[in-house]
């Protein structure tokens, strides 16, 4: 799986503009009644960054690259139990008539 | 290079994830099926975090462990504890962690490949490590506006604007210049720090009402930072989620900033809201005597003989945790077979959809509140308009004054309904500085009065009024 970083470059940005295109047409369809729901669910999946900081933390390559992951694991996964456990929390609490 | 056999399985578990974040993200659409959508987020996000627990990469996992019970810990206490009210501030909060996490890990890749990185990698590096910073100290201070430890209104001083972009132009500068000269390490820690200047400042001048679309911009930026942290691992959940991120939080804001009838440049630079003793003076003169008061039982007498009452809240509403109070006036005057509607403007609180959260928690239906055009179709036939702690949504100056800094706003038409009660604690203007001329009309009334108290009070009094008469 040879490849220039040039062509892996090039690969992410299809992915990314791609992403973000069918992001822009799934969020616009997202009623305002749920904007704040829908900006914590989309901050907690941005918590993905965890991935990069677990790496991070746990290649034991010296003191200080340990020390970064160390806290970019803590910043991110408050974000990501906060991140879900707030949008399930603030969903809860949405109920149309009918329901009750 | 041949390609180890768990790495092709990982790759297709990060694919799950991504698929499992659209799915989650695409159930948000409806109110029916958005707790799905957010379990459904939740099962992608712990696919991919096991996937990369797996990666041989890593060698040892007690750090990994410790970050994850000290962050899971104070991500969930946020998450049980923290009011609805203040969602706003735990909202930039954690924008202001997500922006950290990536700056970091951008900042420990070129600690120890920097010097031999090549151009495109040294980009995506500095890009996020750019967007990270600005995101942590930006965030951090829109949290602290919006938890009043610092001024909301905007902080202003001599060649303001000239000065942030002055720096934020050096910056980009030297991330050009690392690009061809990746090895200059004194440079890259300089441009770190001087974007984590730059994030304070530019958030300074820009004032509480403006947060809206404040918090949707920094919801972007961290978005586009996890984006760039996946082009530095070359890791495609990241740079999808990252997207997905960036994107969401661009469009709000550009949904908000529309809901003002402002640019982006407007909100960022114009250091909106600043208030002159001067412009106090003027709307004095504007009210003297023109003012007609009233009381709790006069409202309360008002409501009984509604047939439909609209109700518009602003952020007074959160300042004085008013929602419950507001829920059970609702419910008591739709026992009583009166219709109660609410009328949401995209950007009455702090945040997109602040309003309906808190409406939520109090116990209104969502079939209840009504988005901007619905409300104002349906003013004209509400025997009352009942507006809480908001006052520039509803300035018709922004219809009828093309001078005024309102000007095009859209706004909600409570003047037609046939009598309005403003419940305010006082004449003080909104964020915009303007007299309201709505609170002068001929079928206005004011009921001067914490939000929450005078909630009370009316249902206090209507509750009387009942057990009087049986």
């Amino acid at each position: 799986m040879e490849q220039s970083p040039v062509g892996g470059i090039i690969i992410g940005l299809y992915i990314f503009t791609l992403a973000a295109f069918l992001g822009y047409h799934l969020i616009t369809r997202v009623p305002p009644l749920l904007h704040t729901p829908l900006m914590s669910l989309t901050n907690a999946i941005s918590s993905i960054s965890i991935v990069g900081a677990i790496l991070v933390a746990g290649m034991k390559h010296d003191k200080f690259t340990t020390a970064l992951g160390f806290i970019a694991v803590i910043a991110a996964s408050i974000n990501l139990f906060g991140g879900y456990a707030i949008t399930e929390r603030m969903l809860r609490m949405f109920r149309g008539r009918g329901i009750r | 290079m041949e390609v180890e056999p768990f790495m092709n399985w990982l790759n297709f578990i990060y694919f799950l994830s991504a698929v499992f974040f659209i799915l989650g993200i695409k159930g948000m659409t409806d109110p029916r099926t958005a707790r799905q959508g957010n379990f459904i987020a939740a099962a992608g996000m712990v696919l991919a975090i096991v996937g990369t627990l797996l990666r041989k990469e890593i060698v040892s996992y007690e750090w990994i462990i410790i970050g994850f019970i000290i962050g899971g810990t104070i991500g969930l206490l946020i998450a049980i504890f923290m009011p609805m009210t203040r969602m706003p501030e735990r909202i930039a909060l954690s924008h202001s962690f997500g922006g950290l996490a990536a700056s970091l890990v951008g900042i420990s890749e070129y600690y120890r490949h920097g010097a031999e990185m090549g151009n495109v990698k040294i980009a995506a590096i500095g890009f996020e490590v750019l967007f990270g910073s600005i995101t942590f100290t930006g965030s951090l201070m829109a949290f602290g506006k919006l938890a009043e430890l610092i001024p909301s209104r905007p902080i202003t001083y001599r060649f303001q604007n000239q000065s942030n972009i002055l720096l934020f132009f050096i910056t980009i500068f030297i991330w050009i210049y690392l690009i061809f000269n990746p090895s200059a390490s004194h440079l890259f820690y300089a441009m770190v720090l001087l974007c984590f200047l730059v994030g304070i400042l530019i958030v300074l001048p820009i004032g509480g009402a403006d947060m809206p679309v404040v918090i949707c911009l920094l919801n972007s930026y961290a978005g586009l930072a996890a984006a760039a942290t996946g082009f530095v691992l070359e890791n495609n959940i990241l740079i999808i989620a990252g997207a997905l991120d960036g994107g969401s939080g661009f469009i709000l804001a550009i949904l908000m900033s529309k809901a003002m009838n402002r640019s982006f440049a407007n909100v960022l630079f114009g250091a909106f809201g600043a208030i002159s003793e001067e412009l106090k003076q003027k709307q004095d003169e504007f009210y003297a005597g023109k003012i007609k008061a009233t009381t709790p039982e006069e409202v309360a007498y008002l409501l009984e003989n509604a047939r439909l009452v609209m109700i518009v809240p602003g952020y007074g509403l959160a300042v004085s945790q008013a929602q419950h109070v507001l829920g059970e006036l609702a419910k008591y005057l739709k026992s009583k077979g009166v219709d109660v509607k609410f009328a949401i403007h995209p950007v009455a609180g702090r945040m997109p959809g602040h309003m309906n959260v808190l409406l939520a928690e109090a116990g209104v239906p969502y079939d209840d509140l009504l988005e901007l055009e619905p409300s104002n179709n349906l003013f004209p036939e509400a025997d009352v308009a009942i507006v809480v702690g908001a006052n520039d949504v509803v300035n018709p100056l922004a219809r009828e004054d093309k001078n005024s800094p309102i000007a095009g706003m859209p706004i909600l038409d409570v003047d037609r309904a046939k009598t309005v009660v403003v419940i305010k604690r006082s004449l003080a203007p909104g964020f915009a500085g303007v007299p309201n001329p709505l609170f002068i009309k001929e079928n206005t009334l004011m009921l001067f009065s914490d939000a929450k108290q005078g909630l009370q009070e009316i249902l206090n009094s209507l509750r009387g009024t009942v057990s009087r008469l049986h």
